[in-house]
């Protein structure tokens, strides 16, 4: 009995505030045929926010995967100073709020910020622009690739790089034929997360883009721009191609996660 | 690190008056009492309800358990702004089922529960599952009824990850904005959330006053760090023994 009703009570929680939402969304957007919210999707705003929102991605991917391995391994295996403090320090991004890592962005960039005065000087738009956004993007989305390697680097020990190393391979080499296939799934879970996250970020983009139609826009603004333009329609048929593609990300990390444990 | 010194930087810019002016004005000291009241309620309710969720998937089984699992994360992969949009949709104004709490506070909790919902159950469940089930049989057969087993072997496993996603939880719902904007209706004194307010400042053209009350956001994130960085030392001194 009691195990029925705990079962109840986690899956009416979990049907109560994810799926049926959700279900609501895809109808609504439906409900009018399929030629409507592809009408709403090809505008010539909406494609563009979907292009800055993958630029975007494209740029900040990468960076963070890299960032994240170097972190990693300095954090499992180098001793430094200040190593405690990076320990640390990698997880802000997911206890800050996205607005003030904006705000931090747009007081540091704006002109009368630190390097606004520099900037402006050379003539570069950073706020407002697409640089200001692929910053602000790399940073809410900057632990994600480091936090899953961490844990696999610890648990993968120090032999077999210790082992490369007596039989004179090189740092490189011990990194490419040894550390890397190791950590493997790691990394690319931690990709998947980090791409997931870039792909829907709001907060800091919103404060530092300007939100400048067919310019700065991305897809998660675009969202709210047609909710308070009143144009529900196209709001919901933007948010199912993120959600569909939430739901394609979701699969990738189910298909993942179990190999992540055996390499 | 730089951008954050930059905001602090910012926020004393017009000296320590301004700054506090800044924190206590009643716009600002309403956003930030519904901020952290609406997330400390959220991550209570998300301890328990995750902790019951985590519970069901590890101990129980039925028919499309893998399925629930693998959705677990979905606030995780779903972007914010599409999870206020699909609360809206069933819970707003054309609810299909009568349910109307758009731009109530009973709204914001709902969103706040969305986006925070994977932290217990994620960090509960790996716990769960590598418990001895010895130790359970043991206390059983030395005549421990059901819950005093619970409460004496079980909760005290899992009680750092309880805490631990609590404070990710409470984090996360002090900082979210994406899900708040549109089912909220940021109704200053009344739904205005800090994060919305901050974001109202700067478009009014307010740096200095955002900047301020950001500092409070990130004195309680800091504080959150520390404290989930203690539980990690407390729970692991044996391992690293």
């Amino acid at each position: 009995m009691r195990r029925y009703a705990l079962r109840f009570v986690a899956l009416g929680y979990l049907a109560a505030i994810l799926i049926a939402p959700l279900g609501v969304v895809f109808y609504r957007t439906f409900q009018d045929g399929f030629a409507s919210a592809w009408e709403a999707l090809s505008t010539t705003e909406t494609i563009h926010a979907f292009k800055l929102t993958l630029i975007i991605t494209a740029i900040a991917v990468p960076l963070n995967t890299v960032f994240g391995i170097i972190c990693a391994i300095a954090i499992v295996r180098r001793r430094f100073p200040g190593k405690g403090l990076l320990n640390a320090f990698i997880d802000l991004p997911l206890a800050l709020s996205p607005v003030v890592v904006g705000l931090s962005l747009f007081l540091l960039y704006g002109r009368t910020g630190w390097f606004g005065g520099f900037f402006e000087r050379h003539d570069i738009q950073v706020l407002f622009a697409l640089p200001a956004m692929v910053i602000a993007t790399i940073f809410v989305s900057l632990p994600f690739v480091a936090r899953e390697v961490v844990p696999t680097l610890r648990e993968v020990g120090d032999e077999q790089e210790q082992a490369a190393r007596t039989l004179g391979a090189s740092g490189w080499q011990t990194f490419r034929r040894i550390t890397l296939p190791s950590i493997r799934w790691a990394v690319i879970y931690g990709v998947i997360l980090t791409t997931a996250r870039c792909l829907g970020e709001y907060g800091a983009v919103a404060v530092i883009s300007g939100r400048i139609q067919g310019q700065t826009e991305t897809a998660t603004l675009r969202v709210e721009e047609r909710y308070d333009s009143f144009d529900l329609a196209g709001a919901y048929a933007i948010a199912i191609v993120l959600a569909l593609i939430a739901i394609a990300v979701l699969l990738l990390m189910t298909l993942v996660k179990p190999r992540e444990g055996t390499t | 690190m730089l951008p954050i010194a930059a905001l602090v930087w910012a926020s004393r810019s017009d000296g320590t008056q301004a700054f506090w002016g800044s924190v206590t004005s009643p716009q600002a000291v309403a956003a930030l009492k519904l901020t952290v009241g609406a997330a400390f309620i959220v991550a209570v309710l998300n301890a328990v309800l995750g902790t019951i969720t985590a519970w069901v998937l590890v101990r129980d089984d039925f028919r499309g358990k893998s399925v629930i699992n693998s959705i677990i994360d979905l606030p995780f992969a779903l972007p914010t702004i599409v999870a206020g949009l699909t609360l809206l949709a069933l819970y707003g104004p054309k609810s299909p089922i009568g349910i109307d709490i758009a731009f109530t506070r009973t709204a914001i909790l709902a969103a706040l529960m969305f986006v925070t919902l994977p932290f217990v159950v994620r960090t509960v469940q790996p716990v769960l599952t590598e418990i001895d089930k010895e130790m359970e049989e043991a206390a059983k057969s030395l005549g421990a009824s059901e819950l005093t087993t619970f409460r004496r072997v079980i909760f005290p496993n899992i009680l750092p990850g309880i805490l631990s996603g609590f404070a990710l939880a409470f984090a996360k719902a002090v900082g979210e904005i994406g899900s708040l904007v549109i089912i909220s209706g940021n109704l200053p004194y009344k739904t205005e959330v800090s994060s919305v307010f901050i974001l109202g400042q700067i478009e009014s053209g307010n740096p200095a006053g955002a900047a301020a009350v950001a500092v409070v956001l990130l004195v309680i994130s800091f504080a959150i760090l520390l404290g989930v960085g203690a539980i990690r030392h407390f729970t692991t001194r044996h391992d690293r023994a």
